[in-house]
């Protein structure tokens, strides 16, 4: 008996030896060549980094995300700082980067660097998770994180608070430019893990009611610098 | 399963006179076509995103020979393990081995209705490793011991007081009649588990060819989870799923967070290439991929329904199918519900066995215009009435074509046979017909004109 692989394969040329039709378009004329060409056609992302701001606001107060932005770093790390008082965090884990350290260094709390290999109950155990990221979406109001920008996988969805601090040029228009941008950032080293956060958890598995914190996160925070 | 006719005809007909139950799922529904509607007003051109959606899928699975191998080669020079499976059993087997290799002591599972297709926790159980489903409603459902309901929203043909018993039953918690303390409790007994899991298992909604990378949507963290804390991660796809770029995602994405669930883009949608990589702080170690035909090779070889392979799962054709909202998802006893499962089951499983799926519309076409990746699906609902016929036509088919086509090629005897059809159409009402006892019951037989259109024809016009 030949293998699965080559079975599989020879079945799949036979049977596209007979071609299909294309679907029934609505501009059978000009049917897009590449996904690319769809852009015009999927939900608005702002021409100028102006716009991409606005309607990044919109769809975050939308998705119940908090957006805070600040002027500087220095506010940024205010306004951490702040935030964690009032939630009473006992634990705060972080991913090591120029942009965290400052914030974590304001905390009055415990702060961890979970870069290293960790404690998987620690991590559990931590209120809030702090990373960067590689790109917000303001079409959509997603997050970009990597296995490198959050410090690995579990670090932006584990902690039961998910804080991202970013510099406002982060901002890209739409999905298909930080898809864009990953390429070029990454090519064919990719991070194991990329993660669009659209919102804090959600689900709505019981009567379709929308509750917040299903697995992941409960709270998600952005502090935009600039 | 010559049997699965008549269980659905039972189940359809106690479902549909069930209004309380119907008024519930109408209910439930009520929330998504208002989000839906919203999210799709963000659109600048739905219908023509829906061509670029439909010409992503197509131009894969058209092509999905090279593409397959594109993703697979990508895949592996990113340090992940590839199986091929020609059915449900080799895919079983293969995981099991996985299982037994890593001598498994837990396993936590994201949503994955490839796995339903395949009765892989069934498998699972059988050899001793305990699973557990980790997305809330296939939680439940697994608590229940039941199907999923409908495939992006497992339960939700389930009250909320039912929930609070089942959870009081299983995990002795205090009832309560709050859907936010309910999630509360599957997520604080659940978080120990992906802890404690030696290996997760996912399934993957798209399969980059240029990059090797699976995609992974969901709403609530737990294949994040899945994919995070266990040594190994299991991926277990359809060869379908495949598309050829990156970029195909710009809009697949979206487009199936907007019509399967009415968001602008669900919660986290996860790319993963690989293993944990060298420098990363976690991950598993191990990465497989197992890839399911499965008879999907079968609907491939069919151009006419072809389309039907381009499906992204979004459930969008079960929300508005009217026969879906009256006789309910588990009625159909398949993995995948609604016009899109009635169109493909008979492929997957037998058309003998499940053409009566086919039937099992209005043909009003609310599939069809739902479809974001514009499959032709109530057509094809009639495509497989007409192939199931041609197959393996019924006495009913054989006598009355067979007796038509004699009849409509002889017109002295069409003339004659109508004739005697006016003249005892009255007599027609009484008698016990068969075939049309169920129509007839409701129905009056309209009243017979006096004279043919033939003879109206002439007498008007010659």
């Amino acid at each position: 008996m030949s293998d699965a692989r080559t079975d599989i394969f020879a079945r799949i040329r036979e049977a596209l030896k007979v071609k299909a039709p294309k679907p029934h378009l609505k501009a059978q004329t000009s049917s897009p060549k590449t996904s690319v060409a769809a852009k015009p056609w999927l939900p608005d992302g702002g021409e100028t980094a102006e716009d991409s701001l606005l309607i990044l606001a919109e769809q975050l107060a939308k998705l119940k995300a908090v957006l805070i932005r600040v002027p500087d770093h220095a506010s940024a790390a205010k306004a951490f700082a702040e935030l964690a008082t009032t939630k009473s965090w006992k634990k705060v884990a972080y991913h090591g980067h120029e942009l965290t350290r400052p914030l974590a260094a304001t905390l009055t709390c415990e702060a961890w660097e979970a870069d290293a290999s960790f404690d998987k109950q620690k991590l559990e155990g931590s209120d809030a998770g702090l990373t960067t990221c590689e790109s917000i979406v303001a079409q959509l109001g997603s997050i970009l994180v990597s296995s490198r920008s959050s410090g690995g996988r579990a670090l932006s969805v584990l902690p039961h608070v998910h804080v991202v601090i970013a510099e406002a040029s982060q901002v890209v228009p739409d999905l298909g430019a930080a898809l864009a941008l990953v390429k070029a950032r990454h090519g064919t080293d990719m991070p194991s893990m990329l993660s669009f956060i659209t919102g804090p958890s959600r689900t709505g598995d019981i009567e379709r009611i929308l509750v917040l914190g299903a697995h992941g996160p409960k709270e998600l925070f952005l502090i935009l610098v600039g | 399963m010559d049997n699965s006719k008549a269980i659905f005809l039972k189940e359809a007909t106690v479902n549909a006179a069930d209004g309380v139950q119907r008024a519930f799922i109408s209910k439930a529904l009520g929330g998504y076509y208002t989000n839906r509607d919203l999210q799709k007003a963000r659109y600048r051109d739905w219908e023509r995103a829906r061509d670029a959606a439909s010409m992503a899928k197509w131009s894969a699975v058209n092509d999905l020979a090279n593409v397959l191998e594109k993703f697979v080669n990508n895949f592996e020079r990113n340090g992940g393990v590839v199986h091929w499976a020609r059915d449900a059993a080799e895919a079983r087997d293969i995981i099991l081995k996985i299982a037994e290799n890593a001598k498994a002591k837990a396993i936590v599972k994201s949503k994955c209705m490839t796995s339903e297709e395949i009765h892989l926790n069934d498998a699972l159980e059988k050899a001793g490793f305990g699973v557990v489903e980790s997305d809330l409603g296939e939680f439940i459902q697994q608590l229940r011991g039941e199907a999923p309901y409908h495939f992006v929203f497992p339960c939700m043909h389930v009250k909320r007081e039912a929930i609070s018993e089942l959870f009081t039953k299983h995990l002795g918690t205090a009832p309560t009649d709050s859907p936010e303390e309910l999630t509360m409790i599957a997520r604080r007994h659940l978080r120990q588990l992906y802890v404690d899991a030696d290996i997760g298992i996912t399934g993957a909604n798209f399969l980059v060819a240029e990059t090797g990378q699976i995609s992974i949507t969901e709403n609530e963290g737990n294949a994040r989870l899945t994919a995070a804390l266990p040594r190994i991660h299991i991926a277990l796809s359809g060869i379908e799923k495949v598309v050829n770029e990156l970029d195909d995602l710009s809009v697949l994405l979206p487009m199936l967070a907007t019509a399967g669930a009415g968001q602008p883009m669900t919660c986290y949608n996860t790319l993963y290439s690989g293993p944990r990589k060298k420098g990363e702080c976690d991950g598993p170690e191990e990465f497989h991929i197992v890839l399911l035909d499965n008879a999907r090779t079968r609907l491939l070889a069919d151009p006419e329904q072809r389309d039907a392979l381009h499906c992204i799962r979004c459930g969008a054709c079960l929300n508005v199918c009217p026969i879906f909202k009256n006789i309910g998802g588990l009625a159909y006893g398949t993995t995948y519900q609604g016009p899109i499962g009635s169109v493909i089951t008979p492929h997957l499983r037998g058309l003998k066995q499940w053409n009566h799926l086919s039937g099992a519309s209005s043909l009003c076409g609310a599939c069809t215009d739902a479809c974001p990746v514009r499959i032709d699906l109530h057509h094809h609902l009639l495509h497989n009435r007409r192939n199931a016929a041609k197959e393996s036509p019924t006495l009913f088919d054989r006598v009355f074509h067979n007796g038509f086509n004699f009849v409509i090629k002889r017109p002295w005897l069409f003339a004659t046979g109508g004739r005697i059809f006016r003249a005892t159409l009255p007599l027609l009402q009484k008698l016990p017909l068969p075939y049309m006892g169920a129509w007839m019951k409701t129905r009056d037989l309209p009243k017979a004109p006096a004279q043919s259109f033939r003879d109206q024809w002439k007498h008007d016009h010659v």
